[in-house]
């Protein structure tokens, strides 16, 4: 016998924690303020209005479809509502109204409620809300990236330019100018082309520091996914400067801090064991790095995160969390 | 006594799941050595339905093919051309036909040839007719409707192996006569090209905002032509609108059988015909629950 019972537990009533589905989510949704204050910013009522609509659509939507299949109703629980926000998040400034409600559509009913709603769903409903989109609307989701800072300036012009990723993606001569301070730093605070909650990295790290703070989560998998794709950018880097992007770029660039800090976290489709979410996070850093350097696509995160979420059950497994109260390897 | 009693018993579980009329003749001649009174009961029972039950059967194995046996909705086979090609209504329809065609001659041939050929070389046996007739409607294909064929591609050969054809030659056409045989296969392939248009229709609806259906001479746009959702024609959205139908088949069916006041039970298959196992239970009647 290699376990060894430590403590016996004893008949109820145990002490409670505390912690509810209702109180994470709440604190998620705490912790997306700064961002959702940044994109208004940057973007202006666009954001607003994006993030508003994406918002009651999903709330609706799981009323209905919890409604229809006659189980208990679960919008009080905020789910819906982080769905919501994440979706508005992953959506350019200027997409149409009526597709950001087909993306909530898709993202409670076919990828959440079908799947037997929160805690069964295999995928993060609002990575596949975006994916539909994505794959659907392509146009749409990388057509005009019109930050509102630039539509205030003169220079009209300028509205209508690509993402950092894309210049990348589709750059031929020299990309230095891509990995200068400035450019980085402008990346860093949010002023560049994107989805409206991905371009400001300050923000998103102030929300993930207070998610880690209050403990909804634990800092395996955004570590292990940041420093997967910056020790990644480093090598390539290091080969050759001329057509590979300094690491800072890749770390500011693109969804990789919405991803790793609120998408790739996500309890329902993320391993449970610590060894177990660093292998995940470790998956998500490579997968994203591949696809940005050889993919046909310019940004990977969130394929990356949706492959490895059909991987948890596989890495849950094998990485098993030790039974508490039991010495050794349970 | 109760021997006697038990065959009459087969006689009517026989005329009550449907069996052939040959079944009946050989139940009744197994009770005619029962009491007289049992004896003219099965003999009224062979005069009354013995006739109708040739009728009968033709209709019945062809319209069981539409929805309740249909081979993509509810047998879940053929599932490689079904999502492979079902990006337009007119690829499905197109499909549908092709099979339709190669899954009557497959099963008149193998039907007739079924006391011929050996048990073991039974499948090369089979894949030989089916092949032949894949050949005819490929080079057909190509020769009336080209466009159609291009876009079909590899899936016209590959209808070979489509175990739709495969699985009815081996469970129906070999142990059937010619006459039932082709009703089957008419059912079976007017099923499979029903599914095909309506999976086709949906996924051509949604993902490319159009419905054709001879080319682009006969092609109504909709209100979504301008944005359509590509990703309903990429594999995935193969997966997901065929898993939505299905949901929602047996959602309805759920309901409806609530509606009556049960649970819902899938359909058990009609006898033992579409069995592959020969275990010889077939002739005894099935037990009351």
């Amino acid at each position: 016998m290699s376990e060894e019972q430590l403590y016996s537990v004893s008949s109820s009533p145990h002490v409670h924690s505390g912690a509810s589905i209702h109180g994470i989510m709440r604190d998620v949704v705490i912790a997306m303020v700064p961002t959702f204050i940044a994109a208004i910013i940057f973007f202006g009522l666009n954001a607003l209005i994006l993030t508003a609509t994406c918002v009651i659509s999903c709330v609706f939507f799981e009323y209905l479809s919890r409604r229809i299949m006659k189980r208990n109703n679960t919008i009080n629980d905020l789910s819906a509502v982080i769905t919501g926000v994440l979706l508005a998040f992953n959506l350019p400034p200027t997409f149409p109204i009526w597709m950001a409600v087909v993306g909530s559509f898709v993202a409670i009913v076919i990828a959440k409620q079908l799947f037997g709603g929160l805690g069964y769903n295999p995928f993060n409903p609002a990575l596949a809300g975006r994916l539909f989109l994505f794959l659907s609307f392509a146009f749409a989701m990388s057509g005009d990236w019109t930050p509102w800072s630039y539509i205030n300036t003169e220079n009209i012009v300028a509205t209508t330019s690509a993402t950092p990723l894309g210049m990348l993606q589709e750059s031929t001569g020299s990309i230095a100018f891509l990995s200068n301070n400035s450019n980085i730093m402008n990346m860093f605070l949010g002023k560049v082309n994107g989805c409206i909650g991905e371009v400001s990295a300050l923000a998103l790290i102030l929300g993930g520091l207070y998610l880690l703070w209050r403990k909804v989560i634990t800092w395996h998998i955004p570590v292990a996914y940041i420093g997967t794709v910056a020790v990644f950018a480093t090598i390539l880097y290091m080969i050759d400067p001329s057509t590979n992007a300094s690491p800072l770029f890749h770390l500011f660039s693109g969804g990789l801090m919405l991803g790793a800090i609120f998408m790739a976290t996500d309890m329902v489709t993320s391993p449970t064991d610590r060894s177990g979410m660093l292998v995940f996070g470790i998956g998500c850093g490579l997968l994203t790095m591949i696809i940005r350097k050889w993919g046909a696509y310019p940004e990977g995160v969130s394929f990356s995160i949706f492959i490895m979420n059909a991987t948890t059950p596989l890495i849950n497994r094998v990485c098993k969390p030790r039974v508490f109260g039991v010495k050794g390897k349970a | 006594m109760t021997a006697s009693k038990n065959n009459t018993c087969k006689l009517e579980a026989c005329v009550t799941q449907g069996s052939t009329c040959f079944q009946l003749v050989a139940c009744h001649l197994r009770a005619s050595s029962a009491s007289p009174a049992r004896r003219e009961r099965s003999l009224r029972y062979l005069k009354t339905y013995g006739k109708r039950k040739v009728k009968m059967n033709f209709y019945i194995e062809l319209v069981k093919g539409l929805w309740k046996e249909n081979p993509i909705f509810r047998l879940m086979l053929g599932m490689c051309p079904t999502l492979a090609v079902t990006t337009s209504l007119q690829n499905g329809l197109g499909m549908g036909v092709a099979t339709l065609f190669v899954l009557i001659g497959s099963n008149i041939v193998i039907s007739m040839l079924r006391n011929v050929i050996p048990d073991k070389v039974r499948i090369p046996c089979y894949i030989v007719v089916i092949a032949t007739f894949v050949t005819v409607i490929d080079l057909c294909m190509a020769a009336f409707t080209p466009e159609l064929h291009k876009s079909l591609g590899i899936f016209i050969p590959l209808i070979v192996v489509n175990c739709i054809i495969l699985g009815r030659a081996e469970a129906f056409a070999s142990k059937n006569r010619v006459f039932v045989s082709i009703a089957d296969a008419i059912g079976m392939g007017l099923g499979f090209t029903l599914s095909l248009a309506i999976l086709g229709s949906l996924r051509e609806v949604l993902g490319a905002g159009t419905i054709t259906l001879w080319g682009s001479g006969l092609q109504v746009k909709t209100f979504l032509s301008k944005n359509p959702a590509v990703l309903l024609l990429l594999p995935p959205g193969g997966f997901m609108s065929l898993g939505l139908i299905l949901g929602f088949i047996n959602y309805m069916q759920d309901l409806k059988a609530k509606r009556l006041g049960k649970t819902y039970e899938p359909p058990v298959l009609n006898g033992c015909r579409h069995c592959i196992i020969a275990c010889g239970q077939s002739t005894k009647p099935k037990e009351d629950k």
